[in-house]
């Protein structure tokens, strides 16, 4: 080795982050450039940790809808039973409980896609 | 009826299918395509295809027949229905369709890697399946019966030779046109008689007592009995006789009938007077396999509702039909947005049924004595309208019908017949898809013909406690448990699906029990399902190092979004 080596100005830099973002395209990491990516590509402990979240947020979103329909259906029956207004009934059963399905629906899949999109954010480090 | 209209509309709708099953095979070339249509199917064409598979003749006839004859709380059975849709979209809808596999047994194979719980998979969509298209091809016979006379199993044999033709021909990618558009044709050959219905019930100054409890006579009404039966009152009933009730002889006199079970003879002619209610055909005593689950539900009616609850909300994500389907879907996200508009639109349809039903307990009450209460819809334009207009609206439903009973039974007897090439028939290929279609629709056919008919919705809810108790453990724990392993998954299917499975067989060979066993029995779901999903946790806690290896990367695959995944693969 050189032993002026020290006094030479040695110029270290990375591929600008931002711009090698945008040429890259659809796929801007293909390269598994960066760590969580890699992470969870090549299996180890942190990788895991990482889907276990989304999986966790996930399902947190599944159940909170879930026990929204529980609570809505389930009192229902008993709530026949002890009224025995079949006219109520017919509203309820034949009409009342569909809108909220499936707008129950729709905001689990808002907020299911919304996980997902804030776990590549989290993923690809953007 | 007359026939003259509904013979055509039923021929015709039979011919559409076919011709649209012949465009798809025009374009099905390979393997992909005609197995899951190579997974192109868009989210809105997919939703129709799935509502359209999924409305079978147990929602079209069977709900309408129920209400009529038990009254608003089978409008659980749409509610359910529905339901089940939204539970298979929280746990399953997604992860199901990153998992890349084809079938149930595909899931159960991939997640568990396990030869063993691939096949007692495969045994259990045989033994859904299976229950699923018999009422399917009775309901048909009992259609064309009603229409036209025909000898009951005419209509179940029209149905099974026109299924295996266009599924053996096309596969899915034919399916997928054939009941997108069954969707539109059932549809509205619901909603345009019923909103003639609706008008001709304004027109009659629109009496409402069709809400009330129970349900009764509006005009004297003369009723023949055309097969004998035991008549179950709940109070006394006082009619006008003619012919043999309880062995005795009555030529148009009155009679006091006290509140108990009667036996009237056929050839019996019974007149009730305005105002009388209508008494329920108790079929439990009328011999055969249909001891209908009526008895369980009037014995334990809170239990039986719960059961029926639970059955339905869970079983929908494990119906063969319903999961192959979701294969067909470009990505995970499409398939979550497949199923949203799949609840729109079979939520809309459910609005329709339950309008035949109440007009059935205002203008034919008395099918509930004849038994086949299913036929309610064919007869109401008859009943309510008459004339031309009436025989083109029954034509009309008539067609919507046979729809319904095609679509649903193609669906089945494509995802039966998947898992019998790939898993019994010893080579794989499209030939012998085509024997397996043969295959997976012969035993059902033959089953129809042998035994006698469970009201159509109630043997489509028997089914659903089978899938529940079995493949709703095995979806929901392997998507979302790493602790999963395989003998756990297969005790708990044993477990749970097998003995709903007994139970369901117990009620359909008409186990004469009562009280609360038969109740038990009738509505296995309750208990069933948390057995199924409990030996399933215990056993796969106990058998800790059986823990497949690849359970983390599996999972991993179930859950990321496609667009890390394809980059993580290259």
């Amino acid at each position: 080795m050189p032993q002026d080596s020290s006094e030479r100005r040695v110029v270290v830099s990375g591929p600008p982050r931002r711009t090698r973002l945008r040429s890259r395209g659809r796929y801007p990491h293909a390269s598994g450039y960066y760590r969580p990516r890699t992470e969870i590509a090549e299996q180890t402990t942190l990788g895991h940790t990482y889907v276990r979240s989304l999986m966790r947020s996930q399902l947190r979103a599944a159940l909170s809808v879930f026990a929204v329909l529980v609570l809505l259906v389930g009192p229902l029956p008993l709530l026949f039973a002890t009224i025995r207004n079949s006219g109520l009934q017919w509203a309820v059963l034949g009409f009342c409980l569909y809108p909220p399905m499936v707008l129950l629906a729709r905001w689990y899949v808002r907020r299911a896609e919304r996980n997902e999109k804030d776990f590549v954010r989290l993923v690809e480090d953007r | 009826m007359n026939q003259n209209y509904a013979v055509p509309a039923v021929a015709l709708v039979v011919l559409a299918t076919v011709l649209v099953g012949a465009f798809g095979l025009r374009i099905s070339r390979t393997t992909s395509d005609f197995y899951v249509a190579s997974r192109t199917v868009g989210p809105r064409l997919n939703a129709t295809a799935i509502s359209g598979e999924y409305l079978s003749g147990a929602s079209f006839l069977g709900i309408a027949g129920l209400v009529l004859v038990q009254g608003p709380d089978m409008l659980w059975y749409p509610v359910g229905y529905t339901a089940g849709y939204l539970v298979l979209l929280l746990f399953v809808a997604a992860p199901l369709r990153r998992s890349g596999a084809y079938t149930l047994p595909d899931f159960a194979e991939a997640r568990l890697a396990s030869q063993q719980v691939r096949r007692l998979a495969g045994a259990f969509v045989l033994g859904v399946g299976w229950l699923y298209l018999l009422p399917q091809l009775q309901g048909a016979g009992l259609t064309l019966a009603v229409l036209t006379g025909a000898p009951a199993p005419l209509g179940g044999i029209i149905v099974a030779v026109v299924v295996v033709a266009t599924v053996a021909a096309g596969g899915m990618r034919s399916v997928t046109f054939v009941q997108a558009f069954q969707y539109w044709l059932k549809l509205t050959a619901l909603s345009v008689p019923a909103l003639f219905l609706v008008l001709a019930w304004q027109g009659d100054g629109a009496p409402r007592d069709a809400f009330a409890e129970p349900v009764t006579f509006r005009d004297h009404h003369v009723v023949r009995i055309d097969h004998s039966l035991h008549l179950r009152l709940s109070r006394p009933l006082d009619v006008t006789a003619t012919g043999t009730i309880d062995g005795r002889r009555y030529t148009g006199e009155p009679v006091d009938l006290d509140a108990g079970v009667h036996r009237i003879e056929r050839g019996t002619r019974l007149t009730f007077a305005p105002g009388a209610p209508v008494p329920t055909a108790d079929h439990g005593s009328n011999g055969g396999m249909s001891s209908s689950l009526a008895s369980g539900r009037r014995e334990r009616p809170l239990y039986a509702t719960y059961g029926l609850i639970l059955a339905t909300f869970l079983g929908t994500m494990g119906l063969p039909h319903v999961v192959v389907r979701f294969y067909t879907s470009p990505h995970g996200g499409a398939a979550r947005r497949t199923t949203v508009a799949v609840l729109a639109l079979i939520g809309g349809f459910y609005l329709l049924p339950p309008v035949y039903g109440a007009l059935g307990r205002l203008y034919a009450p008395e099918l509930t004595l004849a038994g086949d209460a299913d036929a309610a819809v064919l007869l109401l334009p008859q009943r309510m309208i008459g004339g031309l207009g009436a025989d083109l609206l029954g034509a009309l439903v008539a067609g919507g019908a046979f729809a319904a009973f095609l679509s649903t039974a193609s669906g089945l007897t494509m995802a039966v017949a998947g898992v019998l090439t790939q898993d019994v028939l010893p080579a794989r290929g499209v030939r012998h898809f085509r024997l397996g279609t043969l295959l997976a629709m012969a035993v059902p056919l033959a089953a129809s013909l042998l035994v006698g008919g469970l009201p159509v919705a109630d043997a489509v809810g028997l089914a659903f406690a089978v899938s529940a108790s079995s493949f709703c453990p095995l979806l929901v724990l392997g998507i979302w448990w790493r602790r999963l392993t395989p003998p756990g998954a297969a005790a708990g299917m044993l477990a749970g699906g097998g003995s709903a499975f007994v139970a369901v067989a117990a009620t359909m060979a008409g186990f004469t029990g009562t009280g609360t066993l038969h109740a038990l029995l009738a509505w296995p779901a309750l208990w069933s399902v948390p057995l199924g999903f409990l030996t399933m946790v215990l056993v796969s806690l106990a058998t800790p190092r059986r823990v497949p290896a690849q359970t983390a990367a599996i999972l991993a695959r179930f859950h990321l979004p496609e667009e890390l995944r394809t980059e993580v693969k290259a």
